[in-house]
């Protein structure tokens, strides 16, 4: 039988997505032929699950879209809603709101980090085969993970999908004193995620760069989270109720899902390495050392070092967690009055992967009539299957393999659900 | 009596010091909706095909498995897995789960009480 020219990447089931999703990468003759990436997403089922309901009660439904990223849909949802009823939570009430999330991005970003990333840099099938052999990385996960859970407890009044978010600020704001055993405990995180800098920065990395449009929040005097205009490192810079006149969703005919593209110039990436490249700047000083010395400049175009700029997040989330603490002062009431209105909203906050979107139409009862939700997950997937077409033609040569592993830790770059689907990939090899 | 995620680093951190750990799960193996299944995982893996229908990162099999790999399962570790009917994003429990799940809570209160009285 003569060798093949022919070779099929692909998997039916990607399981663990949010929602399902399937890959394939298609080489002939040499050259990669064909790239499809499809994730069908359930942000389209609550689109429609969340018509008829009212707007206080979108916080709640839309969080259960995301196990490892609740607050972030609780924040866009709020701010959307807020922004159709013309209210503006701030002071101390957004100042809880920012350290809510920060609590997130601690818990979000170790569990990718160590769990889902990590494996991948030091050759093990998994974390558990990982946790066998060091165990006290993964250890250091579980405190470090623990730390973010505990964040988001107090403030949020749960772990997951936190209870004390509503429309207009809180259920009820902590005391002050109940912030205070925080303290240590951040601190201590601010040392755990100082240790993942080092440990990340010193791992192997794929040579492979693009020369991406990075989209991220953007806020004077401050590292994108949880407010801001939208811009990019090509010149955008809108407000959050412009997106629709900026970015346009294109169904390709190989997924459910839809594409998001910029108008003019198509492809884009958020997440971290986004965030690092326009507001590196307004890190904190340990933060900004920290990526310093692992050598992370905001020119950074390496998708691979995205591990390296969460783990300097991490740093940020913690030291920016004990900033907002030691600056509370418990607010005179714990939400501020929304009174619906008819009309059309907007949010668009930083989740942990990238910026996550949120537009509702309501009625004058405050009745959703229209929802709209864009995760970072699909806002990158064009990017996502661009970057798997760019490092396979850099990779022909490589057994099937770990060529197939290549392309599992590739996709882990972006983003924690579709990598662990990743789990699931089958290389088919075609011999003619 | 802890609701949690299936997420393995806050399973781990909830029975943290447990001699004793219940888990009880929804699984999707194409069984009659309503069947329970039980799995003593004190020393042997969960069947990772029956408890990996988590919709992100780790499932339950892995989760037990990564505390086994720390040294953080506790010595007595059951799971009951309850066949779900509809996976669908909605409201109700359907009645075959319901009445699955009331048999398993009084199953599992059973066996802490014999647990409980045997320390």
């Amino acid at each position: 039988m003569a060798r093949p020219r022919t070779k099929t990447i692909k998997t039916d089931y990607l399981a663990r997505v949010e929602g399902e999703g399937a890959m394939l990468v298609k080489i002939a003759g040499g050259r990669v032929e064909e790239v499809k990436l499809n994730i069908y997403e359930p942000p389209r089922f609550f689109e429609a699950f969340l018509r008829g309901r009212a707007f206080t009660e979108a916080p709640d439904i839309t969080a259960r879209i995301c196990g490892i990223c609740p607050v972030a849909y609780q924040m866009s949802a709020c701010h959307a809603m807020e922004s159709a009823c013309g209210v503006e939570v701030g002071g101390q009430l957004r100042a809880l709101r920012r350290l809510l999330y920060c609590g997130e991005w601690i818990e979000s970003h170790t569990l990718h980090v160590y769990m889902l990333h990590l494996p991948d840099f030091l050759g093990y099938e998994s974390a558990i085969e990982l946790a066998k052999d060091n165990r006290d990385a993964v250890a250091r996960a579980l405190e470090l993970k623990k730390i973010g859970n505990e964040v988001m407890s107090v403030v949020g009044g749960r772990e997951v999908h936190p209870i004390n978010v509503r429309v207009g600020g809180w259920y009820r704001a902590p005391r002050k004193k109940e912030l205070q055993p925080l303290v240590e405990k951040l601190a201590r995180a601010r040392e755990l995620a100082l240790e993942t800098v080092r440990l990340t920065a010193g791992l192997d990395f794929p040579d492979y760069e693009q020369d991406y449009e990075l989209v991220a929040l953007d806020e004077p005097g401050e590292y994108p989270i949880d407010r801001g205009r939208i811009a990019s490192n090509r010149g955008l810079d809108i407000d959050v109720a412009e997106y629709e006149d900026h970015f346009v969703e294109e169904h390709v005919p190989w997924s459910n899902a839809l594409h998001s593209q910029l108008r003019e110039r198509g492809s884009y990436l958020c997440g971290p390495l986004a965030r690092f490249a326009l507001g590196a700047d307004r890190l904190s000083p340990l933060a900004l050392e920290a990526a310093r010395e692992a050598g992370l400049e905001p020119g950074e175009r390496n998708p691979f070092r995205s591990i390296v700029v969460r783990s300097v997040e991490l740093v940020y989330a913690a030291d920016e967690a004990l900033r907002l603490i030691a600056e509370y002062e418990e607010p005179d009431a714990p939400a501020v009055e929304v009174e619906p209105r008819a009309g059309v909203g907007h949010g668009c906050t930083e989740a942990p992967r990238g910026i996550l979107y949120h537009r509702y139409e309501l009625d004058e009862d405050g009745t959703i009539l229209d929802a709209k939700i864009v995760p970072p997950t699909s806002q990158n997937q064009r990017t996502i299957e661009e970057d798997l077409r760019g490092v396979v033609e850099r990779s022909l040569d490589l057994p099937d393999e770990e060529l197939s592993l290549l392309c599992e830790q590739t996709i882990r770059n972006y983003d924690p659900c579709i990598s662990c689907a990743t789990h699931f990939l089958t290389l088919e090899v075609e011999r003619r | 009596m802890l609701e949690r995620e299936g997420e393995p680093t806050g399973l781990i951190d909830a029975w943290e010091g447990a001699g004793a750990v219940w888990l009880v799960d929804a699984v999707s193996s194409g069984a009659q909706p309503g069947t329970v299944h039980r799995h003593d995982a004190s020393s042997v893996s969960l069947p990772a095909a029956l408890f990996d229908t988590s919709t992100h990162h780790m499932g339950l099999a892995e989760a037990v498995e990564l505390a086994r790999a720390l040294g953080r399962l506790p010595q007595t570790t059951i799971v009951y897995g309850i066949e779900g009917a509809n996976f669908d994003t909605g409201e109700t429990l359907s009645s075959a789960v319901e009445a699955a799940a009331a048999r398993v809570a009084d199953a599992v209160r059973g066996e802490v009480a014999q647990c409980t009285r045997r320390r």
